[in-house]
């Protein structure tokens, strides 16, 4: 029963003890790859994860089905990559790193599936340089996969070869953006690079490369193994499948769980968190992840859907909420945010890298006393010239979501700390 | 121990830079790997070793220099033996991380990114480190602690 409503997590155990091959395999592990290489051609393979409706885990929630068809791959000789984002480093999010350490054979399986659906013939995980037990576990992983048969040279005696490469990073947010962190796995400095062309055209060493979030490519064996209309089956809302969905801040259990699609954020916060701590209030959460809006304890009917969240005026993201609670100020931790983003700024173009200390300084000022009416306008105007369309890459836009909702939702917060300082 | 023969780098860490170039289309590609291996050897990547590791890739010090000082985990400065890195990230920064980090600080009498004088330890901020449920949590060498608190940071110097 478990298998089939918690795919992702059927093999995680409470005490984080990781799945070995045969755990894996006695839970339906690697029949997902055998079924593709036994019986399906690539085109199939992209057709039924379209079909399945599974959209990006990674924040943006892009097609994975639609973006594996767009590789060109008329030229069977030439060079593809596929890499698997396993950077997480979105503040307040946890969710690939259980993924990673606990069941390291359903994130291979899913990438070598998705090798076989663009014809990649390498495959890179990038995984962050702070993620020591994940690098340990995914090396043993690997050796596990290779000796089986499943990886390497003639997967499961097909003609299909894959080497997969666990890269580690050297720390900074930027590197999950997904050219940054091709120019990474470069070795060079992650910086964005311009778009189009699109990295499926031409992306790691001016090669088809195909950038997916860990969470994204450990749906695609149960696509593959269970079928499109049961994967359609699981969610409850609009979009497709399970999600891990989690909580942290000041609720009873913070923690990540398995849930549908369409999974109310009440149900998240109030049933599997247990709520809020006593002697304390619910004043509103970041759906997923820092670079997403505030929505407010009105919102918590709001289903976790792409579309549902981003009618709330927010985002899904990540999935994995952050809480804020009636002990902590608003203003404080907005500061915190763009302290963060300001200081993981590539520096790359000039909104984003004057634009961000810019208002770390205001907030300062604000806090310390010193602000004035006025800097609530400055702040709103920054945070449309740091919006989408005026910088390079997704960074500032989504971090000055956070602060626009701050001063939406929570401007008496930031008009106090001003009329402390007339006082 | 290692027999230096590549001025400033010893003989292991240019076999395991080498080691690392077959998984690479060409050998800037290894600059992060090999500023990491530098490190796993000596803490640090002093001057002379990062002019050694672009000599031994092929690029020049200055792109190296460049890629060195854009990574966090990349220390240009000598660090303790072990480095402590504490998140500041915004669930541990609500839970209290900013005392953690007071906290190390006193326990070491060192400021943030100096080298205890006993040679033993260097206290760092960190972006969120992916335990979020278990904040605020530091990582100590290679090892994330969960839940830290007084005790726990008394725990982490066997007091």
């Amino acid at each position: 029963m478990e298998i089939m409503a918690k795919p992702l997590t059927k093999n995680i155990r409470l005490d984080r003890a990781f799945a070995t091959l045969a755990d894996y395999e006695s839970t339906g592990g690697y029949q997902g790859l055998r079924k593709t290489i036994s019986q399906l051609q690539p085109k199939d393979v992209q057709q039924w994860v379209k079909d399945a409706g599974l959209r990006g885990r990674g924040g943006a929630g892009f097609g994975t089905g639609l973006k594996w068809s767009l590789v060109p791959v008329d030229d069977l000789s030439q060079t593809r990559y596929l890499v698997a984002n396993a950077d997480e480093m979105e503040p307040g999010t946890f969710k690939d790193r259980m993924l990673l350490e606990q069941d390291p054979h359903q994130l291979i399986e899913g990438m070598i599936i998705a090798a076989y659906a663009i014809q990649a013939q390498k495959a890179y995980i990038f995984l962050r340089g702070e993620y020591h037990v994940a690098k340990f576990r995914l090396e043993q992983a690997l050796l596990e996969a290779k000796s089986k048969g499943y990886l390497g040279e003639h997967v499961l005696d097909s003609e299909f070869s894959l080497d997969i490469v666990l890269h580690t990073g050297a720390g900074r947010y930027i590197c999950g953006e997904e050219t940054a962190l091709l120019n990474a796995l470069e070795g060079k400095r992650a910086t964005p690079r311009a778009k189009p062309p699109f990295p499926l055209v031409s992306g790691l060493w001016g090669k088809p490369t195909v950038v997916n979030n860990v969470e994204t490519l450990c749906n695609v064996p149960h696509i593959l193994h269970y079928g499109v209309e049961w994967y359609q089956g699981l969610a409850r809302g609009v979009d497709k499948g399970t999600k891990l969905f989690g909580a942290s801040g000041r609720v009873k259990s913070p923690g990540l769980w398995e849930l549908p699609m369409g999974t109310p954020i009440r149900e998240i916060i109030e049933q599997h968190a247990g709520g809020m701590r006593d002697g304390c209030t619910l004043r509103g959460f970041l759906p997923g992840g820092a670079s997403t809006d505030f929505l407010l304890p009105e919102h918590l009917d709001v289903v976790m859907d792409f579309e549902a969240v981003a009618k709330a005026g927010s985002r899904m993201g990540t999935g994995v909420i952050i809480v804020l609670d009636d002990k902590t100020c608003p203003v404080r931790m907005v500061l915190n945010l763009e302290q963060f983003f300001a200081q993981e700024s590539c520096g790359w173009c000039t909104p984003c890298r004057d634009g961000l200390p810019w208002t770390v300084t205001l907030l300062k000022d604000i806090i310390a006393g010193k602000g004035r009416i006025e800097d609530l306008d400055t702040l709103a105007g920054l945070t449309r010239m740091l919006g989408p369309g005026n910088t390079f890459c997704a960074l500032a836009p989504g971090a000055v979501e956070p602060l626009q909702s701050a001063l939406k939702y929570f401007r008496a917060d930031f008009e106090r700390y001003i009329a402390m300082e007339r006082a | 121990m290692n027999e230096p023969i590549f001025e400033g780098l010893s003989l292991a860490e240019i076999r395991e830079i080498n080691a690392e170039m077959s998984h690479y289309e060409n050998k800037t590609a290894v600059s992060i790997e090999a500023l990491k291996i530098v490190q796993k050897h000596r803490r640090w990547v002093s001057d002379q070793c990062l002019i050694a590791v672009a000599e031994l890739l092929d690029i020049s010090a200055e792109q190296l220099e460049g890629v060195a000082t854009f990574y966090n985990l990349i220390y240009r400065q000598p660090v303790g033996k072990t480095v402590i890195h504490y998140c500041n990230s915004v669930t541990c920064w609500m839970l209290g991380s900013d005392q953690v980090g007071e906290s190390l600080c006193r326990h070491l009498n060192v400021e943030l990114g100096e080298m205890s004088a006993d040679g033993e330890y260097t206290v760092l901020p960190i972006v969120c480190l992916g335990a979020c449920d278990h904040a605020p949590v530091v990582m100590v060498g290679n090892e994330l602690k969960f839940d830290i608190n007084e005790d726990a940071v008394n725990e982490i110097f066997g007091r």
